[in-house]
């Protein structure tokens, strides 16, 4: 049929043309679209279309700024300037007439101008603002027109507005086009502008209104979340509301909060299985009926949001089996929609709780989907198989001469997603021929993002599962090579690590460093200009590293092959760099003089400044063996640096610069707030930011596919999550968790099915148990060619192999039959890290080498929780006792910083020992006598050592702070240390960033010979800063008359003030939203025998009296107050190596005050 | 739903609809893209395609390609069952619809798109409210005397076998 359009399309142009025919002649005289795209549709050449629309643009351009012009005109004007701009040429002039339009036309030219402007701008256009003020205007009058007009005038208003006739629904018109407008593309900042008025549309008696103002309001939340949040009952509302239209926009909004928060909304659940047994029932009106299915959309939502309640929570996955059963039932009928409803309701029974009769269904129906003749299902039982193929590796069994088949599908996609099928699979034993399958693949697929992945998937499974190391020499040599400079740089990067660190036998390492330097020797004498850059580097930095564990091969022959690579045309100066550092490694001097020589002077002088570095370097250490051997000994461990990244070496430079009258650094993001004087809270999506949701993971977090999904958001997690404790609301989308030792797999067996599907060894015929199984029937391979059928029953078992014993052991991780050959030791620097020459080398050897198992990282999860536990309900009493640990921190922290009077702190009894200054001697002489005028009240709890402030002859001024649970007591001393008393005195504190309050006062105007006053105050923070300083006078009488005052200044770490702030992963994730400061940093991670995460939170706890709110796999939560409620909270991962930390917190500077201290606190370990 | 594209076979685009915002050369390189990997399909071949991080569902109508980007979420069928019902809705409204209904009064495909779809989600699924709203529209349109109905009388001419059938 497409035959005839084609032919009336080829027509058109001489149609168009009849002027004489009556049809065609309205055409061109009334439309000038019309002519328009006659016009274009007579063109040959892209050349004159050009000119036939720069032509139209003009006289467009020409008549929309005439004042002649009515709106009526414009409106045909703008559909001209849509069609251009949709031809791909640019009609910004005719961007701000249409917003006129929008603002003065009728109806329907308003209409017009609506779309021309949703098609012409985008979010960041600065024409918006007069958009908003537009919709605005809309809102605002209808709002007035509703609520404060009497009807008549209301009538006469709006006649005069439309001079229509039906008022109702041409308003409603009118508001509809707002509400589209205002979901579509609002700004964020600007959503509190329009916010009150679209609330109030809820309550619209027009339910299409209704329905448009929930669905703006989910957009809302989809942009910013916390400024919709106050609104949260409202949306209880509209899930109530009874349009079922209303009611199924709310599940939008719905849909996404669960997704964030599940815990806050189980309490829903048999609300949305009565809902979702009314629809399958058929109890909503014919209207919403698809092709007699009853409401399919409505039935999709609902059906995904029950997944994610239910997901690992078996009270609540228990109310929805009946229901999800009935859908089942319901849904046989032999239609698109239905499968859409099937394929919801199989990845939601695999997501909930696991229920053996429906998981059977479910299986069934996965079957039937994979099986089927429609590619379009094939693609989906694809899907759904890779979902569940972990937790039910049998089912891929069962379908596996499909799976075969669909790896050689003539279409691509369904290619694509087998391998990401079998990539689930890999294991040991069938590595290599899934390998190969991937490569093949490689070789002829053309899209890069496609390329991308695969590289990545195929260079994960080569350091997992290498048979042997030439096997792997060969299949990273292949990855390098497809993969080309494309790849992510962490591939390299961990490549190189990997034969950095080594593994547990030296031998193995010899060897597997000289295979790979044999194998780069031919590429280099072949054709090294095909290589890619990343290939390139990779063999230069093992050349230079380890060409020496090759006898017969001279230094010299490798010089002159890298040498070859810097004559390279294409060669980039990145590659250049880690050239010439192979060749810096390889050169002795003597018969290589030469070469380095030549090419050392050729660089020195280069315009790029690292490439002449690197020359001049190779020059130095060429002519210098000695230094060389010093600088770059051969076989050298991979070793330690320390990197001070709070360049606290700097501090004292700072506090000078400071002092002299600087301006206090603000960091970047501090900047730009203070630029933006927009009063919103410039917050990224929750889903987005916070890193804990799935989604972020698995686009970032490239390593560890076995944990995270990688491009296929359906796969669940592995079994990595399986120890993972229960009740978190933070869960990767896991499924995992609920399959244990003896779990589903043993309750689900009936006997027919084990008998068919418990393949008891990889090399039995497939052939056979397609008999077996009434599902295979279907299939073509029944009655094949014995040969193909041969080579595919061969690549079946091959494939295949390891799949039954693995499902025996009931996935407790990956248990593979054959040890993995490459134990990962700890991944390589991250994503983030730039593949560049200088840093890399340093960092892919510093690394320490903590080797955390994916399996060991469970347990230690385990035991993790169980101790948290512990912590937490000994966290009271034990809150005293790590103060102290805190101010016995502070006090070699802040050694340093203050130098006159030093607060050192006292633990107790045990004196920590401060340097000791000249100013210190008195203190110190009068310390244990001091310690004794401590008021009683706080004598028992634990306070800092008592620092001498400052002295005169006559007085000697002392102080130290005590710790309280909710405040911070600071205590200053004063001593009459002269023979006489002193009179009228005075003690006055201050500060700039904290709140002083007098508690008590023992001066009573007069301190007698010898005897000692003591100030009491209380103090909380006003404004954070690293450290805070109470400045104070004493003013005073000597007897003899004459007034004196002494000056002193006391400083105080704010980790004094810090305190755990105990909260719920819920009320955590509701603030995380509403705080707008935040910082983010990467802190190292601690490498004790424990795992990284939890030994760095625990040590940051003990330091600084945070309190971990949630450890998840790689992810913690930890909150924090300042005295008095100044919360901060702090989520943290691990990534690549570093812990990557994000503060929030309502108060300005807080998050960058706390970094420090964390920073230093993990330093001083 | 992230967006919606409408092109020809020839490569033209015919109707664009972004649900999330985008930079102008964000939207034509994905208009770009779309069109190079669906207009290279061969017949008979999987609707269903993976785009960098986004999954697409296209399908050919006539001469005509509909191309829905959807979030990973998504439901792969479903978004096929939208792209039909939108070619229900504007059959219903063109009566027997074609390309040239769609050339020539993209706006009006551009409104029965806002009345179905809203954020990228459905709003309305029965035809006929979409149908009634639509028609509402009209009865103003004609109010102002506005007869621009060119596109089908000029289809009415060519009236058999042209209307948008897979």
């Amino acid at each position: 049929m497409s035959d005839v359009v084609e032919k009336t399309l080829t027509a058109l142009p001489s149609l168009l043309s009849l002027d004489s025919h009556p049809g065609s002649a309205k055409l061109s005289s009334t439309s000038k679209l019309g002519n328009l795209i006659r016009g274009i549709t007579e063109l040959t050449s892209k050349h004159e279309e050009e000119k036939l629309i720069q032509h139209e643009l003009l006289a467009i351009k020409e008549q929309v700024s005439s004042p002649n012009t009515t709106m009526r005109q414009m409106k045909e004007l703008m559909v001209r300037s849509i069609y251009c701009e949709m031809l791909g040429y640019e009609a910004s002039f005719s961007y701000i007439h249409a917003i006129k339009l929008a603002q003065q036309g009728t109806v329907l030219e308003k209409r017009v101008g609506y779309l021309a402007v949703s098609l012409f701008l985008n979010e960041s256009h600065e024409l918006l603002l007069l958009l908003v003020n537009t919709v605005l205007k809309v809102g605002v009058g209808l709002h007035n027109i509703h609520h404060t007009m009497p009807k008549r005038e209301f009538r006469i208003f709006d006649c005069r507005v439309l001079c229509s006739q039906d008022l109702q629904s041409t308003n409603l018109i009118e508001v509809c086009m707002a509400l589209t407008v205002v979901s579509q593309m609002f700004p964020k900042d600007m959503i509190p502008a329009i916010l009150p008025l679209v609330e109030e549309k809820l309550n619209h008696p027009k339910e299409i209104i209704r329905r448009k103002a929930v669905l703006a309001l989910y957009k809302f939340y989809l942009i910013a979340p916390n400024q919709v949040q106050h609104i949260h009952n409202k949306f209880r509302k509209a899930l109530c509301d009874k349009d079922p239209g209303v009611m199924t926009a709310s599940l939008h909004i719905y849909l996404q909060m669960i997704q964030e928060n599940p815990e806050a909304y189980k309490d829903l659940t048999p609300s949305f299985v009565t809902i979702l047994k009314q629809v399958v029932g058929g109890k909503l009106p014919m209207d919403f009926n698809y092709h007699t299915v009853p409401a399919p959309w409505l039935q999709i939502q609902l059906l995904r949001i029950l997944s994610l309640l239910g997901k690992n929570d078996q009270s609540t996955s228990e109310v929805m089996y009946e229901v999800l059963d009935e859908s089942l039932q319901r849904a046989e009928m032999n239609h698109n929609i239905t499968y859409a409803i099937l394929y919801e309701c199989v990845k939601c029974i695999y997501t909930i709780h696991p229920k053996s009769h429906l998981l059977e269904k479910a299986a069934k129906c996965i079957g039937n989907f994979v099986l089927s003749p429609k590619i379009n299902l094939k693609y989906l039982g694809l899907k759904a198989l890779t979902y569940v193929v972990q937790q039910d590796p049998k089912l891929a069994l069962q379908h596996q001469m499909t799976i075969i088949e669909c790896l050689d599908h003539p279409d691509l996609i369904i290619k694509r997603e087998t391998l990401e099928l079998l990539f689930r699979i890999t294991n040991g034993q069938n590595v290599t021929v899934i390998v190969e399958k991937m490569l093949e693949f490689l070789c002829i697929s053309e899209d890069d993002h496609t390329t991308i992945d695969l590289v990545g998937k195929v260079a994960e499974l080569a350091e997992k599962y290498a048979p042997d190391n030439e096997w792997f020499i060969e299949t990273m040599n292949t990855v390098f090579s497809l993969g080309g400079d494309m790849m992510q740089p962490d591939i390299p990067n961990s490549f190189l690590k990997l034969l950095s660190e080594g593994f547990d036998s030296v031998e193995e390492d010899r060897k597997l460093r000289l295979f790979a330097v044999n194998s780069y020797i031919p590429l280099l004498r072949g054709e090294p200009g095909k290589l890619p850059q990343r290939f390139l580097q990779v063999i230069s930095w093992v050349l230079g590293e380890y060409s020496h564990l090759r006898e017969d091969l001279e230094p010299a022959e490798v010089l002159s092959l890298l040498a070859k690579l810097l004559d390279m045309k294409n060669s980039s100066s990145e590659t250049k760099s880690w050239v010439l550092m192979a060749m810096t490694k390889l050169c002795k001097g003597g018969a290589d003089a030469s070469v380095t020589q030549e090419v050392s002077e050729t660089y020195s002088s280069s315009l790029d400044t690292v490439l002449r570095q690197r020359a001049h370097e190779l020059q130095y250490l060429s002519q210098d063996p000695e230094l060389r051997a010093r600088v770059l000994p051969r076989g050298a461990k991979p070793e330690t640096l320390e990197v001070d990244s709070s360049l606290s070496f700097l501090d004292r430079f700072v506090s000078e610069a400071l002092a002299a009258g600087a301006a206090p650094y603000k960091p970047p993001h501090q900047w730009q707030e203070e630029l933006d004087q927009s009063k919103a809270l410039s917050l990224e999506p929750y889903g987005l930011s916070l890193p804990i949701s799935m989604s972020s993971c698995s686009i970032t977090d490239r390593q560890s596919p076995t944990l995270l999904s990688m491009s296929s958001g359906l796969s669940g997690d592995s079994a990595d999550l399986s120890h993972k404790g229960g009740s978190s609301a933070l869960k990767l989308d896991g499924i995992k968790r609920v399959w244990g030792r003896e779990g589903y797999l043993a309750q689900r067996e009936p006997v027919e099915e084990a008998a068919q599907v418990e393949v008891p060894s990889p090399i039995q015929s497939p052939g056979r148990q397609g008999e077996g199984d009434s599902l295979h029937s279907q299939t073509p391979t029944q009655t094949p060619t014995p040969e193909p059928e041969q080579e595919k029953q061969q690549l079946a078992s091959s494939l295949f192999v390891g799949l039954a014993s693995q499902s025996s052991v009931s996935l407790m991780g990956k248990s593979e039959p054959t040890p993995q050959r490459f134990r990962r030791k700890a991944k390589g620097q991250g994503l983030g890290s730039s593949f560049n020459a200088n840093e890399q080398i340093s960092s892919s050897l510093i690394s320490p080498p903590s080797a955390v198992d994916n399996l060991l990282c469970n347990n230690l999860l385990d035991s993790n929780n169980s101790s948290e536990l512990a912590e937490q309900t000994s966290q009271l009493s034990q809150s005293l006792t790590t103060a102290n640990g805190t101010c016995h921190a502070e006090a070699e922290l802040t050694e340093s910083d203050t130098k006159g009077c030093n607060p050192a702190l006292r633990r107790d009894n045990c004196v920590v020992a401060a340097g000791p200054g000249p100013h210190n001697d008195p203190g110190r002489l009068t310390e244990v006598c001091l310690d004794s005028y401590l008021p009683a009240e706080l004598s028992g709890l634990s306070h800092s050592e008592i620092a001498p402030l400052c002295a005169n002859q006559s007085l000697n001024l002392s102080a130290c702070h005590v710790q309280k649970e909710d405040s911070l007591i600071l205590v200053v001393f004063i001593m009459n240390s002269s023979e006489s008393a002193i009179q009228q005195m005075l003690l006055q504190v201050d500060s700039e960033e904290l709140e002083v309050s007098c508690l008590c006062n023992s001066l009573a105007g007069e301190v007698t010979s010898h005897s000692v006053a003591v100030g009491q105050y209380s103090l909380t923070v006003k404004r954070p800063a690293v450290h805070v300083e109470v400045v104070g006078t004493v003013s005073y009488q000597l007897p003899a008359g004459t007034s004196q005052s002494l000056q002193f200044s006391y400083k105080v770490p704010l980790t004094s003030f810090i305190r755990p702030f105990v909260v719920s992963t819920e009320e955590y994730g509701t603030m995380w939203l509403s705080f707008s400061h935040d910082t983010k940093q990467n802190l190292t991670l601690i490498n004790d025998n424990q795992e990284p995460l939890t030994a760095t939170l625990n040590a940051l706890k003990k330091k600084l009296q945070l309190h971990v709110v949630e450890v998840i796999g790689m992810e913690g939560i930890v909150a924090c107050r300042l005295l008095q409620d100044l919360p901060c909270l702090m989520h943290c991962r691990v990534n690549a190596g570093w812990l990557a930390v994000w503060l929030r917190s309502p108060v300005p500077d807080l998050p960058d005050c706390l970094i420090y201290h964390c920073q230093r606190a993990l330093q001083s370990l | 739903m992230r967006f919606l594209l409408l092109f020809s076979r020839q490569g033209k685009l015919r109707l664009q609809k972004w649900f999330t915002p985008l930079t102008d050369r964000e939207k034509k390189k994905v208009i770009r893209d779309m069109m190079m990997l669906v207009l290279a399909r061969p017949p008979r071949s999987c609707n269903f395609l993976q785009w960098r991080d986004l999954k697409i569902v296209y399908k050919r109508y006539a001469s005509l390609y509909f191309c829905a980007g959807l979030e990973d979420k998504d439901n792969e069928l479903l978004a096929l069952e939208v792209l039909h019902r939108y070619v229900e809705l504007l059959d219903k409204y063109f009566g027997n619809v074609c390309e040239l209904d769609i050339i020539f009064n993209f706006e009006k495909a551009y409104f029965i798109l806002d009345e179905f779809l809203m954020g990228g989600e459905i709003l309305e699924t029965s035809k006929l409210a979409v149908g009634v709203s639509m028609e509402e529209a009209d009865t103003l349109q004609e109010e102002e005397k506005e007869q621009e109905e060119v596109g089908k009388t000029d289809k009415e001419r060519f009236a058999c076998g042209r209307g948008l059938r897979e």
